[in-house]
């Protein structure tokens, strides 16, 4: 069995008044790909933004290279070697793609550079829009560049949140594709309402329903599991 | 190739707007408009200073006037207290910035991790505080009458003084640029366009939200510092919310984040506030000019709602990604095409 690098244990959120994680539970491990699956509003970008100490924990633990990180600040947590691609992309849109990218990389050592030749070779998109605003690119792009921004630095672990959403199939597939690619490299965690995409990519899975992990396993298991995925995520 | 020569371009008018500002003493023989010119010259020094805390790292402060004030009353002090020398009036430009980086330091630290409303109600207040010590300190600041002083013999010359002011917002309009420019100003522009992923990629933005507002709070203090000499003469008005709402209004109209734009809202507002009060000799109902600056304000707004320059910088990046699209794309057909 592959090294665990993230473990989440009986983690509990609160947003304002709401109790919206309520006992979530797993486990990535190097070289994976873990999805998180499970219904609108089921809790998995929340998961996401709990590990990066965006929605802090109220308990539970994390650990992240056997340190807890659950009580740290965000930009530390980011430093320990997690990045982070948000819902929205979070795109600096005033900024060229180009200077997107260096904001990004923290450090600029001939490794980010490295990582930098390697992603352009992943989205060469970006390549040929390097000096236009963030603003001004489409969608796909944006996703590319939200992705290539978190892979620029030396992160052991990513945390990718619906990368498809909104897009066009061919530009899913690309996505899909330098997802793949990133996979040799990185450990991804993947929230993902496209079970296509999410089957595709991921070797294993965690069900989220209601704030807690109700099933957690290998992801054959659930492709040829029709019950369970018509139970949770309404398919099959 | 493009690129290089769309900044050569603009290093070309920044080269004729130059010129002309230094020939326009000799060429026009007008004291008001020198005057005039004198003091468009450092209230664009101030709301260059506010469009790095708005502009650039979205921060809204409205105690902005209390680093302008501190420059003004360390200079008046100073050149009161000592013989009115050029010497004296450099050691007190740097006592005031000195004094204006550790009270924005301070002030950064403390209230910077607020959010931008608890933030700017924060800074009022302690504006507001540093106002009324500047009222009741009498035996220093002289209070809400004020004093006045004497300027270096220097500057009795009304001419060498435009040329120092001149010469400060030059000076200071390239070191900001290079500012915004270096990797520090991108990343303030990333901390305001989206904070929190920021810190999601790794940094800790109130450090770099307590830089943009020590490099503001220095900025606006050399501002108040050529101010005080301007007049020979300062109050408690120099810390007053107007001075804050002028810069304010001046990086609003001009553009905010663009840092010519501040330059140009206060050329609009010095302008439009001279000739609109003027025309009051002529036509009575301009005594109540600051309801048409009110209006021209409005206006402003609804129709430039990014600035004057913000607006036209915003089309021009249009039109460029555009024609770039365009270009990109006409490539990629004839490498299609292509045996």
């Amino acid at each position: 069995m592959m090294e665990s690098l993230l473990k989440l244990h009986n983690i509990q959120t609160h947003i304002g008044q709401f109790h919206i994680l309520q006992g979530i539970q797993f486990e990535a491990r190097v070289g994976e790909v873990s999805v998180l699956l499970g219904r609108n509003g089921a809790g998995k970008t929340t998961t996401l933004k709990t590990i990066m100490g965006l929605t802090p924990a109220s308990s539970g633990s994390i650990t992240f290279l056997n340190e807890e990180i659950s009580k740290k600040p965000t930009y530390e947590i980011a430093n320990t070697g997690i990045g982070y691609v948000p819902e929205d992309q979070g795109i600096f849109a005033q900024l060229t793609v180009e200077e997107n990218i260096k904001v990004a990389m923290r450090k600029e050592t001939s490794e980010a550079f490295e990582r930098q030749e390697y992603v352009l070779t992943l989205f060469p998109d970006l390549k040929k829009f390097w000096k236009k605003a963030g603003g001004n690119l489409s969608g796909g792009q944006k996703q590319m560049l939200a992705m290539a921004r978190a892979f620029v630095n030396d992160s052991k672990l990513l945390l990718i949140d619906e990368p498809s959403k909104g897009l066009a199939p061919i530009v899913v597939e690309k996505v899909m594709e330098a997802i793949m690619e990133m996979k040799k490299r990185t450990t991804i965690v993947l929230v993902e309402q496209n079970f296509f995409m999410a089957s595709r990519i991921g070797d294993t899975f965690t069900l989220i329903d209601d704030g807690r992990t109700v099933h957690t396993g290998a992801m054959n298991e659930l492709i040829s599991d029709d019950a369970m995925k018509h139970k949770y995520l309404g398919i099959g | 190739m493009k690129t290089s020569n769309l900044v050569s371009k603009y290093h070309v008018l920044f080269l004729i707007i130059l010129l002309f500002l230094i020939a326009f003493p000799f060429v026009a023989d007008s004291r008001t408009l020198t005057i005039l010119f004198t003091q468009i010259f450092i209230f664009s020094i101030l709301a260059m200073s506010y469009d790095i805390l708005l502009g650039y790292t979205g921060i809204v402060s409205f105690g902005h006037a209390m680093f302008f004030g501190i420059g003004a009353y360390a200079t008046a002090i100073l050149l009161n207290t000592f013989e009115p020398t050029i010497g004296v009036f450099i050691g007190s430009i740097a006592v005031g910035i000195v004094l204006s980086g550790f009270v924005s330091f301070l002030v950064g630290l403390l209230t910077l991790r607020l959010k931008s409303h608890f933030f700017a109600m924060l800074t009022l207040a302690i504006s507001g505080l540093l106002l009324v010590v500047a009222e009741k300190w009498r035996t220093v600041t002289k209070g809400n009458d004020g004093f006045t002083f004497r300027a270096p013999d220097i500057f009795k010359d009304r001419i060498v003084f435009y040329f120092c002011v001149l010469a400060c917002l030059v000076i200071v309009f390239l070191i900001l640029r290079r500012f915004v420019q270096s990797p520090l100003g991108r990343l303030l522009i990333a901390v305001r366009e989206n904070e929190q992923r920021t810190r999601s990629l790794g940094f800790k933005t109130l450090h770099y939200k307590v830089i943009a507002s020590v490099v503001a709070g220095v900025i606006a203090s050399l501002a108040g510092s050529l101010y005080a000499v301007s007049l020979r003469f300062v109050n408690t008005s120099v810390m007053a919310m107007d001075i804050t709402l002028d810069a304010l209004l001046m990086t609003i109209i001009g553009g905010v984040g663009t840092l010519v734009g501040p330059i140009v809202g206060s050329v609009v507002i010095e302008f439009a506030q001279h000739y609109l009060s003027g025309l009051a000799r002529d036509f009575p109902i301009f005594e109540r000019w600051i309801i048409f600056f009110g209006i021209i304000y409005i206006l402003a707004v609804i129709f430039f709602p990014k600035g004057i320059v913000g607006s036209i910088l915003q089309a021009l990046s249009k039109w460029k990604s555009k024609h770039e699209d365009r270009k990109i794309f006409a490539l990629e057909k004839d490498k299609e095409h292509s045996p």
